[in-house]
């Protein structure tokens, strides 16, 4: 490298150099990197173990650049309690979409939260299940179009759309609690923002902290990846209201 | 050390804290609730962890996540609480993660009832969960072995890593007996846990601690990996005692845990009144002790062999498998927490000899009628 | 010795447990077999409860038995359900403080024991469970007396009250049940 160019955009340390299997388009590919850049940032790689999910993203430990544990479906928060109990000098994330934490893992990560388990969820939430292609979720907004609703989600059989942070935010134990969204720079940078004080609040041992990122599958929703951003502002958004849920250091949420 | 009188829920979970186990996790459910009970006052004693979480699935799994890190954890449960389990422990096997898990038997199928019952023998020796995997299965018949087997078991895990199940019926749970613990407990020497825990990736590469292979090749190379676990478990580690065996046996009872000791009353008293059965008792019921049995049970002097279970007649399938009908295999058994008496036993002993006695006469009868 | 089966039963909060585990505790210290096998479940919340105890110099198999040596029971209920349970040639402690009946059976040795009466005038009625003990170590000799006071001292506290209470009607027990099985043998 001469002396008149400089790096100014590389892989993050908490990466590893792999070819992706995400879809066009997929934001897992966006969150990834910013949970790394955190690793950096707050210089916790050698020192994070991760546990996947089953969805789309049961293969992050093939992106990650640390230690990985591959849970059973809706169990991550499950395998957190147990490591993090046992090593609270290690730093325990578990990476979660919608179908595998809101559905089948709901009793998991309520009592993870409710314990205050010193761990960090990152919650991706696209509305539907990815992995087995295109099903309804409990996120699924009313009137949705998946393969297992093709009316439209029906709210009066399949009841509503299961607002996580919100719901999480009602227990009385001190959580950190945000959602935000990677459809454009902007909110890109607000959700670093967001995860990287996630995990500070996990370095002190402070509490359990949950960001739940809204988040696009082109593939499923049948849209190119341009339209899915803007589906995700016109449809999610005013559903899953974006913005801090629940802070430790203040009782209530905004 | 003294002996001190113990319940065996209780002298079980000191036997873990004992060998290490100082992480335990659990749910309440009869009759093996008072390991949680004790293990909640003993762990903070000993810094250890103790956690009662919000279902056996969220148990099983915060078990898998706690022996990733390395460190010996051990859990409790009854029937219908290990059936929830099942699915940490497929993920477990598969992963080859170590674990200790005590099943006190109650009745079932279903919420069944909680009374001791020794019907979960398929459940923990012939599978449970999903995929080729087996689990090493313990099971003793006294407290103090139960104490025994629950610190060899902590060993077996690690040197196998594999889940270990130590099986007892209710009243192995509940029943109180002097137990010793041994003093500088010491074990043979383990390999390194630190070619697989996840300990964060410092100064090497990231490790996954996974059952997922997606690659059916690298699946069924993982498979193999556990298979030849298992055979090596069958050369090395099978367990069993015989109580009054010898040439004068008729009857062999195959009979393990509890049921077994009632079958020692039954084995005392018969010889009482002059009629010699023997007894062999599993230890290990996985792996099953099936070159031994088949030893004792077709020596020349054996006509017939009783499985005797607290069940419907699980083992009895071993038994038979075993023996590969070379000798009649009977079976006698109450379910449902019903224990069977040395009388109830007896009787059908009793029966069972009478029965071959009689043929045998015919037999010998139809011989003569040849000959003539 | 050869093996003795005993079983307690009575109320829950009698005492019956508690009783049992420490005529197994004094069998410990006098380096015997024991085991105690409990009956447990939804009857132990206040309904009828009742535990085994066996005690022998030999290493001890069955721990259920179809019939026992001897029984000590605290409530009808009891008498009725286990009176039919001992040997031929056994021995019913009956506390006579609550149950108002004897038994038919001539084959067995039937002792009363007003344990309640005793242990409400030594000043605790909880002490119930120790005059039935007592009794049954008195009509039994399966363990030394000495030994069990020096059990019940360590198990259930030396406090003034609670042991002069227990110790009191310990060894009236002793007494009621020696004296039984003297009645017995001249019989």
């Amino acid at each position: 490298m001469s002396e008149q160019t400089k790096t100014i955009f590389s892989r993050p340390e908490g990466l590893q150099e792999t070819v992706t299997h995400y879809c066009p388009g997929c934001t897992h590919g966006v969150i990834h990197r910013l949970v790394a850049e955190v690793f950096d940032e707050l210089d916790i790689r050698e020192r994070t173990v991760g546990v996947a999910p089953v969805g789309c993203s049961v293969l992050a430990y093939n992106y990650f650049n640390c230690d990985f544990l591959e849970a059973p479906h809706g169990r991550a928060p499950a395998l957190a309690t147990g490591f993090k109990r046992l090593r609270p000098d290690m730093i325990v994330f578990t990476y979660q979409g919608d179908g595998d934490l809101a559905s089948i893992g709901m009793a998991e990560i309520v009592h993870a939260a409710n314990r205050g388990e010193k761990f960090t969820t990152i919650f991706v939430n696209n509305a539907i299940y990815g992995m087995t292609g295109g099903q309804m979720a409990p996120t699924t907004l009313s009137g949705q179009i998946t393969t297992t609703c093709p009316a439209g989600r029906d709210v009066s059989q399949t009841g509503e759309p299961i607002r996580v942070s919100e719901m999480l935010a009602t227990l009385n134990t001190p959580a950190y609690l945000e959602r935000v969204s990677v459809d454009s720079p902007m909110q890109i940078i607000k959700a670093k923002k967001a995860i990287k004080k996630a995990f500070q609040y996990q370095v002190e041992g402070k509490c359990f902290s949950l960001v739940e990122v809204l988040s696009t599958c082109p593939t499923n929703w049948g849209k190119t990846p341009a339209e899915s951003t803007q589906w995700l502002r016109d449809n999610m958004m005013p559903y899953f209201p974006l913005g801090l849920c629940k802070s430790p250091d203040s009782k209530e949420g905004n | 050390m003294a002996k001190v009188l113990m319940k065996g829920n209780e002298a079980i979970a000191e036997a873990a804290i004992r060998a290490g186990a100082n992480n335990y996790f659990c749910y309440p459910i009869t009759p093996q609730t008072e390991v949680a009970e004790y293990l909640a006052k003993r762990m903070p004693e000993v810094g250890g962890v103790f956690l009662q979480a919000e279902s056996e699935v969220a148990v099983g799994n915060i078990v898998f996540g706690a022996a990733s890190t390395g460190k010996r954890v051990f859990t409790t449960s009854s029937s219908p609480g290990i059936s929830l389990m099942q699915e940490a422990i497929s993920y477990m096997a598969g992963a080859q993660l170590p674990c200790v898990i005590l099943n006190i038997m109650r009745g079932g199928p279903g919420l069944g009832g909680i009374l001791p019952a020794q019907s979960d023998y398929f459940q923990a020796t012939k599978g449970g969960g999903h995929g080729d995997y087996r689990l090493l299965v313990l099971a003793p018949s006294t407290i103090q072995e139960a104490v025994d087997l629950t610190m060899l078991a902590c060993h077996l895990a690690d040197k196998y890593r594999n889940p270990v199940m130590i099986i007892g019926d209710g009243m192995i749970g509940q029943m109180m007996e002097p137990v010793e613990f041994p003093e500088n407990y010491t074990e043979p020497e383990l390999p390194t846990k630190d070619t697989w825990a996840a300990t964060g990736a410092k100064g090497r590469k990231p490790r996954v601690i996974k059952s997922l292979f997606l690659d059916p090749y690298k699946l069924e190379d993982n498979s193999v990996v556990l298979y030849n676990k298992y055979q090596q478990m069958k050369k090395d580690e099978v367990r069993f005692e015989l109580y009054k065996t010898s040439t004068k046996n008729k009857v062999l009872i195959v009979s393990y845990g509890t049921m077994a000791r009632i079958c020692q009353t039954v084995i005392d008293e018969l010889e009482e009144e002059g009629v010699s059965v023997g007894l062999f008792r599993p230890i290990t019921v996985y792996p099953f002790p099936e070159a031994a049995l088949e030893k004792e049970a077709t020596r020349k002097n054996i006509d017939t062999v009783l499985t005797v279970e607290m069940s419907m007649g699980q083992m009895v399938e071993d038994v038979e498998r075993a023996i590969a009908r070379r000798r009649p295999v009977e079976f006698f058994g109450r379910t449902g927490g019903i224990v069977p008496t040395p009388d109830e036993v007896k009787k059908q002993i009793k029966e069972l000899i009478k029965k071959k006695h009689g043929a045998k006469t015919r037999q010998s009868t139809t011989k003569s009628k040849k000959k003539g | 010795m050869p093996q003795y089966e005993v079983l307690w039963a009575g109320f829950g909060g009698q005492g019956i447990m508690v009783a049992g585990q420490l005529l197994a505790y004094t069998g410990i210290k006098e380096g015997k077999n024991v085991v105690w096998i409990p009956s447990y479940g939804p009857e132990m919340r206040g309904g009828t409860a009742y535990c085994t105890v066996v005690v022998s110099d030999k290493r001890i198999g069955s721990p259920i038995m179809s019939q026992v040596k001897a029984a000590c029971v605290f409530n009808r209920p009891s008498f009725d359900k286990f009176c039919p349970k001992i040997k031929p040639g056994g021995l019913l402690l009956v506390n006579s403080s609550l149950i108002n009946t004897t038994t038919d059976r001539t084959d067995i040795t039937e002792i009363l024991v007003p344990a309640n009466k005793m242990a409400i005038e030594a000043g605790n009625v909880r002490a119930a469970n120790i005059a039935m003990l007592g009794a049954f170590v008195g009509a039994t000799g399966i363990i030394d007396p000495k030994n069990l006071e020096a059990v019940i001292h360590e198990k259930l506290g030396a406090k003034k009250a609670v042991l002069g209470t227990n110790l009191k009607v310990l060894a009236q027990g002793l007494e009621i049940g020696k004296k039984g099985i003297r009645q017995r043998q001249k019989a």
